[in-house]
């Protein structure tokens, strides 16, 4: 079976076409957008409080899933472990709040600094390594790390095995144009802010020059470095970035399910955060949310196929995509919109 | 310092593990240039399928061979279907397929066998021999069927034909096509071998740490950490590598750092290999022209 | 004499580009065929092309039976032994493990320490030089290697991929003198792939001229010496 070769069709920059335009968008993508926006706001009020903590989990995903993006599909660096900041990012949060009282929305600034600086850091030595080096070395970061968090001697801030205990914020307002808010529906919004947030930023930050230095990077090293790109910033700088988004996540996370464990973040949820990438589509923003989708679902759908094996039928389901639509659900919506462009072009032609 | 001896042994037994799986990779790599991420998790459920075997009233070493070569076709089998149409894949896609092998077998270990703990018999006597203070008879005979198999892995690389057309497919595919050697089937075999090496390796550390689905995580970062330490293209580098680091967690888990934070060293040992060392300490030194 | 390669509209080409556009010659048993043109005519693509290592269409026949539908490993087994351009060689590997390499696809073991002793009477050199890694060897022990592992096959056909590359004046002449000894006295057919047209025309007995892919000239070594165009281009003079 051909699967993919060694170039494949990832998503252009965004908005590179659009950057001729006054406007960045064009006026259907902004009815869309809108359109999207006034169903997110609606959806807490019509779902189960359960159902709207999942729609909050579904978001959190995005937000990680696109700083995981951010290095390996826009700048080739491969994570293995971006759990770690993920949990980084969760445990900066619980020890503030619980050991310190501080508010949750002064936690997610603080906890994306500190994973800004941890990636960053993290980012230096990665300089070295290259492709599956750096994987390995990721990897082995995932594996420790639930080992590390339980360690004896960090147990006064991190309690030990058994965690952090949260409480989810109460809404300042009890309700909102008449409608009803309760904790998770009020955190649903928060998360909703902070995605739209953070996505804005993302978007543009990567079509821009940083964005092009990156993919250049990725795909040019020594070409990108001769035409001025200074390599080693803008990988430590991707490293950071990467990580604070996660990291966010990470807190969101925290947050949302009101409690933090070292076995919470295992490599298995550095694993998820890379199926979810891959799945949504290397180097695609839009990726991230099926991606998120996909990561916060399909576990479910597996488990109701086989209760036992779930992550089997996940395992088989990543190989089957790396067969079959190796750049992802992005990747395979962009091709069939570009397909249909092209026969309603030949049918106006002919 | 009988305290310091015991300590060395026991890292030579557990090192003599390590060697093993590194063993394995180094093989897969110097191959396919890619690293199985799946290593251990193979090795892990050969080990469930002896386990199986043994229940089913099988002798030890019956049980034992039995494993090998189902280990060996298990290996060669995923290689010829799931690792083939990756081949030359971006690097990426080829991690995520060993990141989801690894993934399904885990999963599939926990099912079949559940997660509970369960012991597995050592073939070697519970008393040390001679009496010995200094090592128990199944790190003892750890040791001993490590060498047993690094030698034999040795000589059929050396001194069989076909040893020579592996060494000679994973070097140089198009030359080796031309003299008539099919090099997909060396790919299939070099995982089969490395997959039956595995297993040796699991079933000679499952009675120390017992049988869990999860058992072999910390095990491949260490090997990670020997054969990185060896030279991840160096077979001889590997199984050096493993000794070395066997030794290097029992000494360091003893007298620096306690015995909680093992897979941290191995970490710190792997990213400290990569960044002051990157070919190890025997490996090549590629240089890239621009 | 009876034809050994019979080659019919052969195309090939690397992923989208095509190299070769339809070449139509046959090889007779026991001769030396030279293939002439510049770079980038599509010779070593030629012999990759007849060898599998890149996708083909079009008829390929080795005494009698086709070829262009077999693998390489197969077409090897069947009596085809190609030294590639750059020799090709097991740089990590011995010397003799080389020679051992090339006898690998052979059946009849038994004849194989004539094989070596033949090999080692051609090139001393590499006897004396048989435990040595072969990447450290010379350029143009390299290339005696290369061609004695393809004579370890014990060949019908023997394809050769520009053997003078890179190598000193007497390198060459000793290396071609040695294909005169191989086509006569071991009765191997020779097609030969050289830039060095001029010692490629005074070993061979028929050749063809390739320009972007097609023929554009065949005919004795002689007729094609004295051909005007290809004395002015190949030839020099």
């Amino acid at each position: 079976m051909e699967a993919a070769t060694t170039t494949t069709t990832l998503a252009p920059l965004p908005s590179e076409k659009a950057a001729t335009r006054a406007l960045p968008f064009s006026r259907a993508q902004i009815t869309g957008a809108a359109a999207l926006l006034v169903i997110a706001c609606a959806l807490p009020f019509f779902l189960s409080n359960y159902r709207t903590f999942q729609a909050s989990m579904v978001l959190i995903y995005a937000i990680a899933l696109l700083g995981l993006n951010i290095l390996t599909g826009f700048n080739g660096q491969i994570s293995l472990g971006h759990g770690a900041f993920f949990a980084i990012g969760a445990y900066v949060t619980a020890i503030l709040m619980d050991k310190f009282g501080v508010p949750y929305w002064v936690c997610l600034p603080l906890a994306g600094a500190v994973c800004l600086l941890a990636g960053f850091l993290f980012g230096l030595p990665a300089l070295r390594l290259e492709g599956i080096y750096l994987a390995l070395a990721t990897f082995a970061l995932g594996v420790a790390l639930p080992q590390l968090l339980k360690y004896k001697h960090f147990e006064g801030w991190t309690g030990g095995v058994q965690g952090i205990v949260l409480i989810k914020p109460d809404p300042p307002f009890s309700s909102l144009f008449g409608l009803k808010l309760n904790p998770d529906r009020w955190f649903f919004f928060v998360t909703l802010f902070v995605t739209i947030v953070m996505f804005a930023l993302a978007w543009n930050l990567l079509r821009g020059r940083v964005g092009r230095a990156l993919v250049a990077i990725r795909d040019h090293p020594i070409a990108a470095s001769t035409m001025g790109i200074d390599n080693a910033l803008y990988k430590s700088l991707a490293f950071g970035v990467s990580a604070m988004y996660t990291g966010i996540a990470g807190a969101l996370g925290g947050i949302a399910v009101a409690f933090v464990a070292p076995d919470s973040f295992t490599i298995f949820v550095s694993i998820t955060l890379v199926v979810g990438m891959v799945i949504g589509g290397l180097a695609s923003i839009s990726g991230a949310f099926y991606g998120a989708l996909f990561v916060q679902f399909v576990p479910n759908i597996a488990d109701q196929i086989s209760k036992a094996a779930p992550w089997a039928i996940y395992g088989t389901l990543m190989i089957v995509f790396m067969y079959v639509m190796p750049t992802g659900i992005a990747g395979a919506l962009r091709l069939a919109w570009a397909r249909l462009k092209r026969s309603r072009q030949d049918n106006t032609a002919a | 310092m009988e305290a310091f001896a015991h300590q060395v042994i026991a890292g030579l037994a557990t090192g003599g593990i390590y060697a093993s799986l590194a063993l394995a990779l180094v093989m897969i790599y110097n191959a396919t240039h890619h690293v199985n991420f799946a290593q251990g998790e193979l090795a892990m459920f050969a080990t469930y399928l002896c386990w199986t075997m043994l229940n089913a009233g099988w002798s030890y070493w019956a049980a034992f061979f039995a494993t090998l070569a189902i280990a060996f076709v298990l290996g060669a089998a995923i290689e010829r279907i799931i690792v083939r149409p990756v081949e030359s894949a971006p690097v990426l896609t080829v991690v995520v397929v060993f990141i989801g092998l690894l993934v399904i077998l885990n999963s599939l270990a926990g099912w079949i066998y559940t997660y509970t703990i369960k012991s597995f018999p050592s073939p070697f006597p519970a008393a040390p021999p001679f009496g010995s203070h200094l090592v128990t008879s199944h790190e003892l005979g750890a040791i001993c069927v490590t060498l047993i198999v690094l030698l034999l892995i040795f000589l059929f690389f050396r001194y069989t034909p076909l040893g020579l057309a592996m060494r000679a497919a994973s070097q140089n595919p198009d030359s080796s096509r031309l003299v008539g050697i099919r090099v997909g089937w060396m790919l299939a075999l070099g995982w089969g071998m490395a997959a039956a090496i595995g297993a040796t390796a699991g079933m000679m550390v499952a009675p120390i740490v017992f049988l869990d689905p999860n058992m072999m995580a910390g095990i491949l970062l260490y090997a990670f950490a020997a054969a990185l330490i060896g030279g991840i293209d160096n077979p001889g580098g590997a199984v050096l590598g493993g000794f070395l680091v066997g030794v290097l967690e029992n000494l360091i888990g003893a007298y620096v750092i306690g015995t909680e934070l093992k897979l941290t060293v191995a970490l710190v040992l792997i990213v400290g290999v990569l960044i002051v060392r990157p070919a190890g300490l025997f490996g090549k030194v590629i240089v890239t022209r621009v | 004499m009876a034809v050994l390669l019979e080659v019919r509209n052969l195309r090939a080409g690397y992923g989208a580009t095509q190299v070769l556009h339809g070449l139509d010659f046959s090889i007779e048993e026991g001769s030396i065929t030279a293939l002439l043109g510049a770079n980038g005519a599509g010779k070593t693509t030629t012999l990759r092309a007849l060898c599998k290592m890149v996708r083909i269409n079009g008829e390929v026949r080795f005494a009698g039976e086709r070829i262009d539908g077999k693998s390489t490993e197969d077409i090897v087994r069947l009596g085809i032994a190609h030294v590639p351009d750059g020799r090709g060689t097991f740089t990590s590997l011995t010397t003799e493990e080389n020679l051992r390499l090339g006898a690998f696809a052979r059946r009849d073991k038994a004849a194989l320490a004539e094989d070596y002793e033949r090999v080692y009477r051609l090139y001393p050199i590499l006897k004396e030089r048989r435990g040595q890694q072969a990447g450290t060897l010379s350029g143009g022990q390299q290339q005696m290697l290369a061609i004695s592992r393809a004579l370890m096959l014990r060949p019908r056909l023997l394809l050769l991929d520009e053997p003078s590359f890179g190598l000193a004046p007497l390198i060459v002449k000793e290396i071609f003198a040695v294909m005169r000894e191989i086509n006569r006295e071991h009765k191997v057919t020779i097609l030969l792939v050289e830039q060095n047209a001029a010692m490629a025309l005074n070993l061979s007995d028929r050749a063809h001229l390739l320009e972007t892919g097609r023929i554009v000239l065949s005919g004795s070594s002689e007729e094609v010496k004295r051909n005007d165009a290809v004395r002015k281009s190949y030839l020099g003079y």
